[in-house]
């Protein structure tokens, strides 16, 4: 079942951080490549020329790009094992969409935070925080958001606790203090072995986004 | 489980409302058809349904609401599993199946929006080569999903033909508006056949939008849209 597999990946990817997760809870041995993204590889360009991005799968010299696409592909070859998905169909509908809220919203709203001051800045804040509040809402009194255990949209969220220390240091401002019981699921989630191996230091991150700050010239 | 009455939420031009009728029709679901009138401002039950976005599509099974319409084909596929399927049963053509589906939504068809609001004559260019592009990527992949059959989903119509052949209306309303051909047989052999068998399948022909009332339509549409991102 299992065959060749190679993970195109990029250390600080939120993304590539998300299939990480689904390998390791699944226990599947893969060879983990590290891409630079001002130098893709011949073999990244080919195997995503759409659009030559991070992270894509490669499954028996097959490729399957985008992480969530990936992380549901995992699930579903892998499925004698740490089910990721549930198995009811309107469950499986609410995990997709709050997985898919996330991609919409999350992570540009991240990147507006340490990348605009000012107002700009202060908008993408408050915006960050009621998304967040949203998926507080929907997480409830549950231990994950899969229920009593981790699933898809723990996997599709659980990556940016990783940049929430940057976003805080460069927005100035505490998660935490607004929303606790976020930070309660995430540590939660940190306890798994599968996302503890996955997520980078959170200091790392903050390291490698002042350096994008310096590159891009942002104050 | 969802259990009883089957309610769509929607309007008659929307590409994406039409999916989540046809994925309804291929499975022989009975449904009620409840039109938004989107000038009249969102309904009740709209807002209650879909509080995050407040967008049609909205199925509603029971009294629980599913948004968004690709989780919407998917959770018809999972509820009602009874041939015919609609996304492939191989986990492998199920990810192509649905990256293609994802570039279209995220990629592809805000370029022919943007055709459609651009006043100036680059932005227009610039949104019809983007179009034209992804209409070569499209041609070529429908060589490997059909696999010599009629659909991207083989002998029967699949999650892909549905994604893409939902936005077939504005496509042609683009050409029509802007006086060119982008499916067409030096360009896309493959694509223009395919769109003839899409269209007239029993599960589409009864939505897809009258052509005329679509282009009439978007030519009332587009200048809002533009005066509206204008004052943004």
């Amino acid at each position: 079942m299992e065959g060749e597999l190679v993970l195109l990946d990029f250390w600080p990817s939120m993304f590539g951080m998300r299939t990480r997760i689904a390998l390791a809870e699944k226990q599947i041995k893969y060879e983990y490549r590290e891409e630079d993204l001002r130098n893709k590889s011949a073999l990244l360009l080919q195997m995503n020329p759409v659009h030559k991005k991070i992270p894509v799968l490669i499954h028996n010299g097959k490729p399957v790009c985008e992480s969530l696409i990936q992380v549901q592909y995992i699930d579903e070859v892998w499925n004698d094992r740490a089910p990721l998905l549930p198995s009811n169909p309107y469950q499986r509908a609410t995990a997709r969409f709050w997985a898919d809220f996330v991609d919409k919203k999350i992570y540009d709203l991240g990147a507006k935070i340490w990348r605009s001051k000012g107002e700009e800045q202060e908008a993408a804040k408050k915006e960050f925080i009621e998304c967040l509040k949203l998926l507080e809402g929907e997480l409830g009194d549950k231990p994950y958001f899969g229920g009593k255990d981790f699933g898809y949209v723990d996997v599709a969220l659980v990556p940016f606790y990783s940049w929430f220390y940057a976003y805080e240091k460069c927005g100035k401002f505490s998660i935490e203090a607004e929303c606790p019981k976020l930070i309660a699921w995430a540590k939660r989630c940190m306890q798994k072995e599968s996302v503890a191996k996955s997520l980078p230091d959170p200091e790392k991150i903050y390291d490698f986004v002042l350096q994008l700050k310096k590159a891009f010239g942002i104050e | 489980m969802a259990t009883g009455e089957v309610k769509v939420l929607g309007s008659w031009s929307s590409p994406y409302v039409m999916r989540a009728r046809i994925a309804l029709h291929i499975k022989s679901v009975n449904y009620k058809f409840i039109e938004e009138k989107l000038s009249e401002g969102k309904s009740e039950l709209l807002l209650k349904s879909n509080p995050v976005y407040k967008k049609i599509p909205v199925l509603i099974h029971g009294d629980k609401p599913v948004n968004e319409s690709l989780i919407i084909i998917q959770y018809i596929d999972d509820t009602w599993p009874s041939a015919p399927s609609i996304l492939p049963s191989d986990p492998y053509e199920r990810a192509v199946a649905r990256f293609w589906a994802a570039y279209l939504d995220e990629k592809w068809f805000p370029s022919v929006t943007s055709v459609g609001i651009a006043d100036e004559e680059e932005a227009k260019k610039a949104g019809i080569s983007q179009m034209e592009e992804g209409l070569a990527l499209m041609e070529e992949a429908f060589g490997k999903c059909s696999k010599g059959k009629g659909f991207f989903g083989g002998d029967e119509i699949g999650f892909l033909d549905i994604a893409f052949g939902s936005f077939l209306g504005w496509l042609r309303v683009t050409e029509k508006i802007n006086g060119i051909g982008l499916i067409d047989e030096a360009k896309t052999p493959a694509l223009v056949s395919w769109a003839e068998r899409f269209c007239s399948h029993a599960a589409v022909k009864d939505v897809m939008p009258d052509f005329d009332k679509l282009t009439e339509f978007g030519k009332m549409l587009f200048p809002k849209i533009r005066a509206l991102a204008g004052t943004r």
